[in-house]
């Protein structure tokens, strides 16, 4: 309904090419790395952290924070996109790979369609097992070099950049396997079930 | 935690500015008509949308200050940021008569109505008091009798926004404690605080716990995190503070995060 419309009077910023092609549509190009959460900063100390892969899998397998470190690390360098419009260029993480975890978890793949991230604090967020598979999506917990700071998730944040970052569950403390899908915290709020930034999948309907 | 769900789909509606308001020398509000808006929660926020006349767009984020008892009538008030791309349009070039592109709201967990009870404790580092105005706003409206304690920090005194509002505000009948700190200059003669909120700070101006309070924070990343974590050794319930937090460096000016 509002198709065609100017707004009086506005130039706007332009980004050059090079960023501007590579802004998912609505988006800003942020230099800092802006904070968002619904409630407190949850600390739990490390002695009592644990990751936890559960639901339907024929045993359920927890990893403490040692057992996690002794992972294979990995080193992502991504472009991180929030729904409230700001991306990020060339983040640098370390992690381990959720496809990692999985490998050591025994599930069968025709069931198990979705995961649900848990975290500290009670936030969840649903995503489909395909999009946390094949390099894709980590368990991070340094950035730029860095323990992640416990604002920005610390001690461990999922880290799935090619969504838009709420899908990134700070303080994630494990997946649940699950056959049909459920929203999480933000999916339950109006915002898009899946998230597609270059889709601009921001809200229901979109 | 508390669900409102947001039915359908959120498509981009144009509103008219029939009011525009300075609150500070860096703030403004602008009154939009919304005919076909459907209507919102206290707190929740809309997404603007800027279009030049060769395509390009930008998009943000701002609170809506005003209450759902407004009906089609939206109120945002902006802070201007002098780096920002569209925050000095929305306060310094739109003017009465323009349109406004938007859709909302948006965000249903940093909103309050009557049945969450209270009291409430509103915390508002700077601008981030705009969605808690539109909660003290929606619980006048409603005539509501339940608690409410605002602390809102400013620089200076002449930062404060919705001052006069909110003097009248508490000086009514089930008026809302107003309680302000200004943190940079202080006039001659001010009796509220004067430095950056603290734990000590907040253990003065808080509910006791017992009373059950609902606290919500809105800020900047370290005023927020600060209030939060504050509360927690009161014994507040991580799930009775609820945050929203904006800023903090360089380029941002959508006021809000989700």
């Amino acid at each position: 309904m509002s198709e065609g419309f100017i707004s009086r009077a506005f130039h706007g910023r332009r980004q050059p090419d090079d960023v501007a092609g590579r802004l998912p549509p609505g988006q800003y190009l942020e230099r800092g790395f802006p904070v968002l959460s619904a409630g407190p900063t949850p600390h739990t100390p490390l002695e009592r952290w644990d990751f936890s892969i559960g639901g339907i899998v024929k045993e359920p397998k927890r990893w403490t924070w040692q057992e996690l470190l002794a992972l294979p690390h990995e080193t992502p360098t991504v472009d991180i996109s929030c729904v409230t419009k700001w991306t990020k260029f060339d983040t640098h993480w370390e992690g381990v790979s959720v496809e990692t975890l999985l490998q050591q978890v025994d599930y069968d793949p025709n069931v198990a369609h979705y995961v649900i991230a848990f975290s500290d604090g009670g936030y969840t967020t649903n995503l489909p097992l395909a999009d946390v598979l094949g390099g894709k999506a980590w368990v991070a917990f340094n950035y730029e070099g860095q323990p992640l700071a416990p604002e920005h998730g610390g001690p461990a944040r999922l880290l799935v950049p090619h969504l838009y970052f709420w899908k990134s569950a700070k303080w994630v403390r494990g997946l649940r396997l699950v056959e049909r899908d459920a929203p999480g915290f933000w999916e339950s709020l109006g915002y898009h079930n899946y998230g597609d930034p270059w889709k601009e999948q921001r809200y229901q309907g979109d | 935690m508390e669900r409102t769900a947001l039915p359908g789909r959120l498509t981009w509606q144009l509103g008219d500015v029939v009011a525009t308001q300075p609150e500070t020398a860096r703030t403004k509000s602008l009154t939009l008509s919304v005919p076909k808006w459907v209507g919102h929660l206290a707190g929740q926020h809309v997404d603007i949308r800027l279009t030049s006349d060769d395509g390009y767009q930008a998009e943000r984020s701002y609170s809506i200050a005003s209450p759902p008892e407004d009906g089609q009538q939206l109120i945002l008030t902006i802070e201007r940021l002098d780096d920002g791309e569209v925050s000095p349009y929305l306060t310094e070039e739109l003017r009465v008569g323009d349109k406004l592109e938007l859709r909302g709201p948006i965000g249903g967990y940093f909103v309050w109505e009557e049945r969450l009870g209270g009291p409430l404790l509103l915390i508002a580092g700077g601008s981030g008091i705009v969605p808690l105005m539109a909660m003290i706003r929606h619980r006048r409206a409603v005539g509501s009798s339940i608690p409410a304690r605002l602390l809102a920090s400013f620089r200076t005194y002449e930062d404060i926004i919705y001052r006069d509002e909110l003097e009248r505000e508490a000086k009514a009948g089930m008026a809302v404690e107003v309680i302000h700190t200004l943190t940079r200059t202080q006039p001659p003669g001010w009796t509220g605080y004067s430095r950056r909120i603290d734990a000590e700070l907040l253990r003065e101006v808080a509910w006791p716990v017992e009373q059950h309070p609902l606290a919500y924070i809105c800020g900047p990343t370290p005023f927020v995190e600060t209030a939060a974590t504050a509360l927690l050794p009161l014994g507040y319930e991580p799930a009775r503070i609820k945050t929203e937090r904006f800023g903090p460096t360089g380029g941002p000016d959508g006021q809000h995060d989700t």
